[in-house]
């Protein structure tokens, strides 16, 4: 049976991992390709890059860390942040990513799904989708939560995957950052409604919030940076707790 | 050892050549026919969409030089698919080499499959010190059936070919490359061959 899977995200700005509390406050946590190491070491299933580096010689340095990390880490990894066209993302494999994830680009420009699932196929496309509720409306928002659009997350995300978007990360900006427990809810609507898989961001503090998410938010697999950057919870340990679950996982 | 890996434009070669790297192994990436035909042993990886890479393997001779092969070959993934009769994906016609057809998860199943999923009846020295059950790594929407050839499989929708092996030729559907210790072992063994 297919497991469900534990993503560590590194966010990683001028080659450096960092990690926004409610996107603001970043805090360094290390070196991103000993983490990546260390995290493959510790039983996680895949790991995803968050390049947030706002100047093109940053975005340089995030290339160089992507071959470091293809060199050194034998589980998959995503990486994110900044990518709008068919190059940046050929760049990326080449480099050796796995998989790519878009998000502002795609919301300019939903065209660049298609594109890019046409010529790299639809496994390697990730469609991010950062949204909040305003009103009781699960409305997405723009160049990291910051600006809301006119879309609603349900519409939005049936679109992409009918542009051939392969996966959804779905971080809810009301989640983000609290450690109080992932939006089961709208991702469990999320995964019924799509025939692709749903990846739960936003919201991890304790063990059983991952167990509620794979139980309630019916999610694929769960992400989350500072309580694995700081050791609040270790991958194994959560991992056994999961099968304690009846929860399907790695172990 | 000569170890080549087949650069035809579909595939993400980096990773497999890393992980040979990490094996010890020095593999080259190459497109010509001959330096293929004169490995010891030979990477097919294909990661994308089945017509256009068969298009690209049409396109550089590829397609006739890659089942006339004599020493051990390993298709990865899309590799592996390729390696079939036919495919559903682009209804595009593959190398023939394991008399199976290629078809598309049915949406009882989220699809692609994404994530790591258990191998089970392993038949073959490609497995050696590889637990029954063992975890790999799997991104794919469309599986090659249970055969003949079949030498591993595992459940998604149903049971499927997560391994095919014919002579020389070896495909597996999933990615050593990508799936930790144990995958690397996989592709140890495929060297030792």
């Amino acid at each position: 049976m297919l497991t469900k899977r534990i993503i560590p995200c590194l966010d990683i700005k001028n080659g450096r991992t960092v990690k926004g509390v409610n996107f603001v406050n970043l805090i360094d946590a290390g070196d991103p390709v000993v983490l990546a190491k260390q995290y493959a070491e510790k039983g996680a299933d895949e790991l995803v890059f968050l390049d947030i580096s706002a100047t093109l010689e940053g975005r340089k340095t995030t290339l160089e860390m992507v071959l470091k990390v293809a060199e050194q880490v034998n589980i998959p990894f995503t990486v994110g942040g900044g990518i709008s066209s068919v190059e940046d993302v050929d760049l990326l494999l080449k480099s050796g990513a796995d998989k790519v994830s878009i998000n502002s680009s795609a919301i300019n420009r939903p065209e660049l799904i298609d594109e890019l699932s046409n010529k790299f196929g639809s496994q390697c496309v990730v469609v991010a989708i950062d949204a909040k509720q305003i009103n009781g409306q699960w409305i997405v928002h723009l160049a990291g939560g910051s600006i809301p659009t006119e879309l609603d997350l349900f519409d939005w995300a049936k679109e992409v995957e009918m542009r051939g978007a392969g996966e959804i990360l779905f971080t809810s900006m009301d989640h983000d950052g609290t450690k109080d427990g992932f939006a089961n809810e709208a991702l469990a609507r999320l995964s019924t409604a799509l025939n692709i898989p749903i990846i739960a961001s936003g919201g991890a503090g304790t063990i059983q919030h991952f167990v509620d998410t794979f139980q309630k938010g019916k999610s694929d697999a769960a992400l989350a940076a500072s309580v694995f950057h700081f050791g609040e919870i270790e991958i194994k340990e959560l991992k056994e707790n999961l099968k304690k679950n009846n929860i399907k996982v790695r172990l | 050892m000569n170890i080549v890996v087949i650069d035809y434009g579909a595939g993400n070669t980096k990773s497999v050549q890393f992980a040979c790297n990490r094996l010890g192994f020095d593999p080259v990436l190459s497109k010509d026919s001959q330096v293929i035909q004169d490995a010891d042993k030979v990477i097919f990886p294909g990661v994308g969409q089945a017509s256009n890479a068969m298009d690209m393997l049409i396109e550089s001779g590829l397609d006739a030089v890659i089942p006339s092969l004599k020493q051990p070959v390993l298709g990865i993934c899309l590799g592996m698919q390729l390696l079939c009769n036919s495919t559903e994906e682009g209804n595009a016609k593959g190398l023939g080499v394991f008399d199976v057809s290629v078809k598309r998860f049915s949406n009882n199943v989220k699809v692609p499959q994404m994530g790591w999923n258990s191998i089970f009846n392993l038949e073959s020295d490609l497995f050696e010190g590889i637990k029954n059950e063992a975890y790999m790594y799997l991104v794919h929407s469309y599986y090659a059936e249970v055969c003949e050839h079949t030498i591993a499989q595992t459940n998604y929708d149903l049971n499927y070919s997560s391994a095919l092996k014919k002579d020389n030729f070896y495909g597996v559907q999933f990615h050593p490359e990508k799936s930790s210790t144990e995958g690397a072992q996989i592709l140890r063994n495929f060297l030792k061959l």
